[in-house]
């Protein structure tokens, strides 16, 4: 069986970063090569989460700010499948904030890409959790009051252990990115910046490409330090790479029977085994 | 025999060990026991209790008098003292006083000696096992199986001084013993893991944190992946990804925590995955009463999620049946892809019964999921029955697995097409017409064909047994229907005993008769008489004859 990707016809809009995502998401899929049913891509609901539907893998698209829960439940049950949760900005930041903080502390084998065009798409123009302070929306009409989350910095405090930022408009880099953090062995966030080309006017296509730059040779990625420097830059300039990767112990690692046996969906199920507890109560 | 004991205190006075102790003491000499345990929402002070009751009968509710009251402190005796019988007894410590007739015993003196002052309850303890005449072998045998060697020898020595304190009033025949004392959420944890639950997830809320303990406890030896969820919007998502990813997967909570899973419930219901979930009651609204029980969320788990999609609902009826019925909820689950949710509440979930040894030989585990296949897979393939056939993701080389949330087609794409969207929705709910036919219909004790009938469900089936059955003796026609299988709703019993019965009784633990509102809409029958209970406290067997004897 071949590592090649069969594509569905997106409904999203011409010119919408998710395109470049896809296209980045099948060619890092099929240089590693993984085939299609090893992988699993979960979601939520947005413009981003439809990604299952436009590429053929295991699929759950599931609710709203709700793709992380069952991405670790799929995990823990077969730890063999390659997880990836793809969501947007206000999916992950917003509607499942606290799956997003709590995902990070379990520190979990997931690839997380999160599409970051910093507005509402799907339900038209509204702020996202990262919409800038003061940006005119079709909602916020006097400009957003309050202060954006910070997803880097944020992950970082939390102790993730991959912690990156993309951008759709550079496909090579974003293919490097994410086949660096399917291959890691624990939670690896991906924040992707993308332009939404109908709702968002301020974060364009150019506004991006004029801000990122390439983190140096020279930059340490295990300097916790630097990387919240560097994750907290986002005005003039906005770097893209590997802002920090450590090797951390993961989530599975900690129940011995997962790490050392089988995955748990190979496991023969015989209720004669727990007969034994009954003499916890004679 | 049957005789009731309560010990009352503050929390944190001891009085689970004295009660661990004290039940597994009384069945090893062969009696049944059942105890409730009445506990504040609160880690120290405030006044609890342990109701246990030991019978030469088998029996699920406690009763309204007493035989023996052990009091650790002086609310405890202003609470009890009017339960206790002409005939029963008032044990405290010589400090303690109070306006009743009190039997002081040298307890805090004792374990002075004894220079351990937490030994005092089983000093208590002895004195009891004396007063009851039951030899104290047994008991050290208990107690060398709970402690560790040094705390078992310190309690020996108390059990023994204990002994001394007390002259025997009883003289107890010792019987043989083959039961399991078991609560109900042992008993649920234990249908899970039998089932071969390999996921469980939850966040603690009482009163089904047992459940969640007891999976944790046993999670290494039986490979179950266990997590406590940041929250209970997590809890159910977590688990129908472990189920979609192949395992069994259960979470459950009480009330509140079950309303954060309402979303993912009707998550469960489009994407098709099966699971099981439990709702241990407790009184609401909001925070209700933490530690208390109703049952009042019946409706609410009958309709709770957006949009319409077939559920299986049973309510758990006694430890016993909340074994079985959680192994059958997988297998259900599992056969149509649907998410089976258990009710139980606070009186089930703590109450401790004897039972006979559960059968783990005839369990059997029907998973319904295909390893290979014959034509391209589409997940929700639309079929006669409505059930797709269901493969795991991962398995079969060249075949995925595409489950969606938004109106999908056979692949589980998005669609908008009114078409497919009807024949989905005709597809879903005809597995809802299948289950029909294979539900339970309740259990009748009593009468066959009565002039009374009592209607009931869940865990109120213990008090109202009794008091049918000593109704019955008494020459009365009537008997009870217990629910179990309650969505769908099994109507045929009830209406078989319609034709002859005058006066139809429902009995629920609580405000709006919540049972009787369903027998109206899917039965067409109205009760005659609404025997209501929304206290926090479980009926006990008494005051359900008392009621039902006054409507009579």
């Amino acid at each position: 069986m071949s590592c090649q990707y069969e594509l569905y016809e997106p409904s999203w809009c011409p010119g919408c970063g998710n395109y470049m995502i896809r296209t980045a998401l099948k060619m890092a899929l099929e240089e590693l090569g993984i085939k299609p049913h090893e992988v699993v891509i979960v979601s939520g609901i947005g413009q981003a989460a439809k990604m299952p539907h436009y590429i053929k893998v295991n699929g759950f698209n599931g609710l709203h700010g709700r793709a992380l829960p069952p991405a670790i439940g799929i995990k823990m049950a077969n730890k063999n499948l390659h997880v990836i949760v793809e969501s947007g900005d206000g999916d992950t930041y917003g509607e499942g904030g606290n799956h997003f903080i709590h995902a990070i502390r379990r520190n979990i084998d997931i690839a997380h890409f999160v599409h970051d065009n910093q507005i509402y798409g799907l339900t038209k123009g509204q702020a996202s959790p990262t919409t800038a302070m003061g940006q005119v929306t079709t909602l916020q009409f006097d400009g957003v009051k309050v202060e954006p989350v910070k997803p880097l910095a944020l992950a970082l405090t939390m102790g993730a252990g991959f912690v990156a930022r993309g951008f759709s408009g550079d496909i090579p880099h974003l293919v490097g990115l994410m086949k660096e953090a399917i291959k890691y062995r624990g939670y690896a966030l991906v924040d992707i910046l993308q332009p939404c080309v109908v709702w968002n006017k301020v974060n364009t296509f150019s506004w991006y490409k004029n801000r990122v730059y390439y983190l140096p040779e020279s930059y340490d990625y295990t300097n916790k330090e630097e990387a919240m420097k560097k994750a907290l830059e986002f005005d003039d300039r906005i770097p893209i790479g590997i802002l920090y990767k450590v090797e951390k112990e993961t989530y599975l690692d900690k129940f011995d029977f997962i790490k050392e046996g089988p995955a748990l969906v190979d496991l023969e199920l015989n209720p004669l085994d727990a007969e034994k507890l009954m003499d916890e109560f004679r | 025999m049957d005789l009731s004991l309560i010990i009352g205190g503050q929390a944190g006075q001891g009085m689970d060990t004295f009660a661990s102790l004290f039940e597994k003491t009384m069945k090893r000499c062969g009696y049944n026991v059942y105890a409730y345990s009445d506990y504040m929402s609160r880690i120290r002070g405030g006044h609890n209790f342990f109701n246990i009751r030991i019978s030469s009968e088998s029996i699920l509710a406690v009763k309204d008098d007493i035989d023996i009251l052990f009091a650790l402190d002086e609310e405890t005796i202003k609470v009890h003292k009017h339960k206790v019988k002409d005939t029963g007894i008032i044990i405290a410590d010589e400090s303690i006083k109070g306006e009743a007739d009190i039997t002081h015993l040298k307890l805090s003196d004792t374990a002075r000696k004894l220079k351990n002052p937490r030994v005092i309850n089983t000093i208590g303890l002895g004195a009891i096992l004396k007063y009851l005449g039951v030899p104290v072998h047994i008991a050290s045998e208990v107690i060398r199986e709970e402690f560790n060697e040094e705390i078992a020898n310190a309690n020996l020595k108390a059990l023994e001084e204990g002994y001394r304190l007390m002259d025997a009033k009883y003289h107890l025949d010792i019987r043989e013993d083959n039961n399991i004392l078991i609560n109900g959420n042992e008993a649920v944890a234990l249908g899970a893991i039998a089932a071969g639950c390999k996921f469980y997830c939850g966040y603690p809320m009482t009163p089904s944190t047992g459940i969640l303990n007891f999976m944790a406890r046993h999670a290494d030896e039986f490979n179950i992946a266990v997590d406590q969820v940041e929250d209970e919007v997590a809890a159910l998502n977590m688990a129908l990804g472990a189920s979609y990813a192949g395992v069994r997967a259960m979470t459950g909570s009480s009330g509140g925590g079950f309303a954060l899973m309402v979303e993912a419930l009707s998550l469960a219901g489009i994407i098709e995955v099966p699971v099981v979930l439990i709702n241990v009651q407790r009184p609401g609204p909001a925070t209700g009463f933490p530690t208390r029980t109703e049952q009042a969320d019946l409706r609410f788990m009958i309709h709770a999620g957006h949009g319409e999609f077939p559920r299986m609902v049973i309510a758990l009826r006694d430890t016993e049946d909340a074994f079985y019925q959680t192994i059958r909820a997988f297998n259900i689950a599992e056969k149509y892809n649907i998410p089976v949710l258990l009710i139980s509440d606070q009186h089930l979930a703590d109450g401790v019964t004897t039972k006979k040894p559960f059968n783990f030989r005839d369990i059997s585990i029907e998973r319904n999921i295909q390893s290979s296949i014959e034509e391209e897979y589409k997940t929700y393939r639309l079929t006669e029955s409505g059930i797709s056939p269901r493969i795991i993701p991962g398995k079969i080389e060249g075949a995925t697995v595409l489950v969606d949330s938004d109106e999908h087609d056979e692949y589980g794409h998005i669609t908008e097409s009114g078409e497919i969207r009807t024949k989905m929705v005709d597809k879903r709910l005809r597995k809802f017409e299948l289950l029909k036919e294979e539900i339970n219909e309740p259990w009748l004790i009593g009468d066959e064909s009565p002039e009374n009938l009592v209607v009931c469900w869940g865990s109120t089936y213990g008090a109202v047994k009794e008091a049918v059955e000593n109704l019955k003796d008494e020459g009365i026609s009537i008997g009870t229907l217990v629910f179990g299988d309650i969505w769908p709703f099994p109507t045929k019993k009830l209406l078989e005993l319609n034709k002859k019965a005058r006066k139809i009784i429902d009995v629920e633990q609580n405000a709006t008769a919540q049972l009787d509102s369903l027998i109206r809409e899917e039965a067409l029958i109205k009760s005659d008489v609404k025997i209501l209970k929304y206290d926090g406290r479980p009926f006990t067997a008494d005051e359900v004859y008392r009621r039902i004897k006054e409507v009579l």
